[in-house]
């Protein structure tokens, strides 16, 4: 049977184009790769090589030809053995009026085109029943986050040969904030390994080795400074799992302080948490006390998808209990009420709990009894428990110190309006940093982050009082 | 027609590009061993024309609208897969771009799963979800398919510090082309690689042009192979027309990556027939340049040329050949056409693990 050459697509866009020139003529003979024909798109002359071999027996569509659409028979090829006759029976060629459309005309089936609206998303998080973490009666020690934050890394190491630490400053000089104090002495070179300052290669690395199946902790000294491996850790981390069809897991944490510290200007003072929690794919985590971050880091240690892990460098040196437990573990996904209260909901995470916290002791002194939750996972966000406390309070009040355009507050409130709008007596008020660029002055950094009056404020706003 | 060199010379450069220079040394001094037998012509051959193959097939499916999106095709390049995987154990990981059909046929993927997975149907080896930049095969040791320029690049250094801090004795394949060659995070990936003496060969496939950009006018040193020298890691140029000058330039760097001594850069000099992705009119090459490089130096008629000079086949001997790969290349894309869309539940799975 002659094989019939079609109208090709040239671009993911093109539908028609002209025929301008015929290389090969009728009887000529035509092997793979010989350009036979000219076709002109809207964008550019190109030409068309046939795949098949034998000779042309036909040219179904003269040159010259305007608007000939997409796979419209334009030519036979006729096998060894053929002769011109069969191709007289060849279908006459459709002018591109009366040409289907692409997706109909190939004699091959065409694409399925799924016209059904997508299915709705699954629900995230089904309603937790709050579940005691630690035991009754369990020993409390008091250390610093940074303390909690070695150990936790220190006891994955034990327990997994494939997890190690890499990133600039980890081993010989113990760590830029002393968080991988120890880990060198410990683990030697192989596991704790110093990089040179070149954020976007050795993330590269890192999720490569992850691919490979190993377990990377990768320290970046600031999250100001991952913005260099920014499409490593979302174009490669993220998104592998899902294009490669649930083939290459990249179980990776990438960790370090985010947000302002404290006078060190605009490019070392940057919240990312807002940033990482808009990616499918990823897992973020911002911890506010000594016990979570451990807990917590422990499970994004053991998780098999990448996460975010955003600590905070005031933060590093409070301490608070810690459990004293051989496998102490936070699950991810939930957040903490952190005091109970029933007037008004305050919502925080990492250091915006200072403020929330601070904000609802001032609050008691005005006969206000604030509930604050203690978000500690972003992504997955655990709404039900917010719009548990939203169901009682009827009033919420979020707290970030990242900028509020498209901030976690944002979409805090979008959440709490489409799922719970009827249980709101007041619109949801955002607290959240300044809308430029951090200033180094004191007083102006002062002025750009948010405070506890602010979070007092906007709670008497929406309890009106 | 075909010229059948034993030692094919450099392929020559277009008028207005600098002239790559001719095979390193070291190349042409092992060019009096590189005669494949009889076998490993026949497989070169079979494999490499599999490739070419399943390309125009590919480029005839994107053309009647089954396949979507960016289709880049591999035509004209194939003795580097080819030659490059002859070097490899099993265990070897193989990562690349987003020119990678090549590279995944060469490495023992499917070719149904391959172009399944181009027209976006379930039966792919990414269940229709990454398309022709985005294939992976844990069995068959090939990590992507990226389309992000030189991310390959750190991530296949990742894979070979896998293989370092496992001591499982394996080597990584790092593909990326001339374009990507300019990217900051492959000399960051180089540096961390010489400083850990990763066992990654960077293979460089120079096909003369980033897109429509030639090598000369976005590359100030254009000796790609030299690329590695402020990191101390050997590099030279190979003939990658010649599948027999690959295949032994391959076997020298992946012994020296597997021995421990570190990261080796080979620079493939090769050449694509076609437009870097199917809406590429190409009018940044004369065609002049690209026939020349096709009736001279093409890697298959080189070995076809070969397998009738010494009588190892016949012409009807390889119209066989050609008959059997045309026929897994239609049954692929038949398969490719009739298999269904992935179903709509998909949309949410492999999000996370």
């Amino acid at each position: 049977m002659p094989t019939e050459i079609l109208m090709p697509a040239l671009s993911p866009t093109m539908e028609k184009g002209n025929l301008s020139k015929w290389i090969k003529k009728e009887g000529d003979t035509v092997k793979s790769g010989d350009v036979i024909a000219e076709i002109e798109t809207d964008k550019a002359t190109m030409e068309v090589e046939a795949v098949d071999e034998g000779t042309l027996g036909k040219i179904l569509v003269p040159e010259g030809t305007q608007d000939v659409a997409v796979n419209t028979p334009i030519a036979l090829i006729l096998a060894e053995g053929e002769d011109a006759g069969a191709a007289a029976a060849a279908p006459t060629p459709k002018a591109a009026e009366s040409a289907p459309p692409v997706a109909a005309a190939p004699a091959e089936p065409a694409p399925v085109v799924t016209a059904a609206p997508a299915p709705a998303a699954p629900a995230v998080v089904s309603a937790p029943a709050p579940e005691p973490e630690v035991p009754e009666g369990t020993e409390m020690v008091n250390q610093t986050m940074r303390e909690a934050l070695r150990d936790a890394m220190a006891e994955e190491m034990r327990r997994d040969g494939d997890v190690f630490v890499m990133g600039e400053e980890v081993a010989e000089y113990q760590g830029a904030y002393k968080i991988t104090q120890g880990l060198l002495q410990e683990f030697g070179a192989k596991r704790v390994i110093d990089t040179p300052i070149t954020e976007h290669g050795f993330a590269g690395v890192g999720v490569g080795a992850a691919m490979a199946g190993l377990k990377p902790i990768v320290e970046f000294m600031t999250f100001n400074f991952a913005m260099q491996a920014i499409d490593q850790i979302i174009n490669s981390a993220a998104k592998t799992l899902y294009m490669s069809g649930g083939q290459i897991q990249c179980s990776i944490v990438f960790r370090g302080p985010n947000g302002a510290a404290a006078r060190v200007a605009a490019q070392h003072s940057q919240d990312y948490t807002a940033w990482y929690s808009h990616i499918p794919g990823l897992k973020v985590v911002a911890p506010y006390t000594a016990a979570d971050a451990k807990g917590l880091l422990k499970a994004a240690i053991r998780d098999p998808n990448p996460v975010i892990f955003l600590e905070n460098e005031i933060l590093y040196g409070h301490a608070s209990p810690v459990p004293k437990l051989d496998d102490f573990i936070v699950p991810l996904g939930k957040a903490r009420i952190a005091r109970p209260g029933k007037d008004v909901t305050l919502v925080a995470w990492s250091i915006g709990m200072q403020y929330a916290l601070k904000g609802a002791e001032e609050l008691a002194k005005l006969g206000i009894d604030a509930e604050v939750i203690d978000l500690r996972t972003i992504r997955p966000m655990d709404t039900e428990t917010i719009l548990a406390s939203v169901r009682k309070t009827g009033r919420l009040v979020t707290v970030e110190e990242g900028w509020g355009q498209s901030g976690v507050g944002a979409e805090i409130a979008a959440r709490v309006m489409e799922q719970a709008f009827d249980y709101l007596d007041a619109p949801v008020l955002r607290v959240y940093g300044k809308d430029v660029p951090m200033p180094y002055a004191a007083n102006l950094e002062k002025l750009a982050l948010p405070n506890v009056q602010e979070v007092v404020e906007a709670a008497r706003a929406v309890t009106y009082r | 027609m075909v010229v059948a060199a034993k030692k094919s010379p450099a392929p020559k450069a277009a008028a207005k590009s600098a002239a790559p220079k001719a095979p390193a040394k070291r190349s042409e001094r092992t060019a009096a061993k590189l005669d494949f037998s009889k076998d490993q012509e026949l497989a070169a051959y079979r494999q490499m024309l599999e490739i070419r193959r399943f390309e125009e097939k590919a480029g005839q499916m994107y053309g009647m609208g089954l396949i979507g999106g960016f289709c880049h095709l591999y035509i004209g390049q194939e003795a580097v897969v080819v030659g490059m995987q002859m070097a490899l154990k099993t265990g070897d990981q193989v990562i690349t771009g987003y020119r990678d059909h090549g590279h995944m046929l060469a490495t023992g993927m499917d070719p149904k799963g391959v172009m399944a997975e181009l027209t976006g149907r379930r039966g792919g080896y990414s269940k229709g979800k990454g398309g022709s930049m985005h294939m992976f095969s844990i069995e068959k040791g090939f990590f992507g398919g990226h389309g992000i320029v030189g991310a390959q690049v750190s991530l296949g250094t990742g894979l070979a510090f896998a293989d370092h801090y496992r001591g499982n004795g394996n080597v990584c394949l790092t593909y990326f082309g001339d374009g990507a060659s300019n990217q900051g995070q492959v000399y960051e990936s180089f540096n961390m690689a010489e400083l850990w003496k990763l066992p990654v060969v960077y293979i460089i496939e120079n096909n003369r042009y980033a897109m429509g950009t030639a090598v000369s006018r976005a590359s100030a040193q254009t000796d790609f192979s030299k690329r590695g020298a402020s990191f101390n890691i050997p590099g030279e140029q190979v003939d990658g027309m010649d599948v027999r000058a690959v295949k032994a330039a391959g076997e020298r760097a992946v012994e020296f990556a597997r021995s421990g001594k570190g990261p080796y850069i080979l620079e493939m000099l090769t050449y694509r027939y076609r437009g870097h992705s199917m809406s590429d009119p190409a009018k940044y090459r004369s065609k002049e340049e690209v026939q020349k490089m096709r009736t001279e130096h093409d890697p298959i008629e080189q070995v076809r040329a070969r397998l009738l000079e010494k009588g190892w086949a016949s012409e009807e001997d390889l119209k066989t050949i050609d008959a059997e790969i045309r026929e897994v290349m239609n049954a692929a894309a038949d398969f490719a056409s009739h298999d269904p869309e992935p179903d709509p539940s998909e949309l949410y799975t492999d999000v996370l693990r």
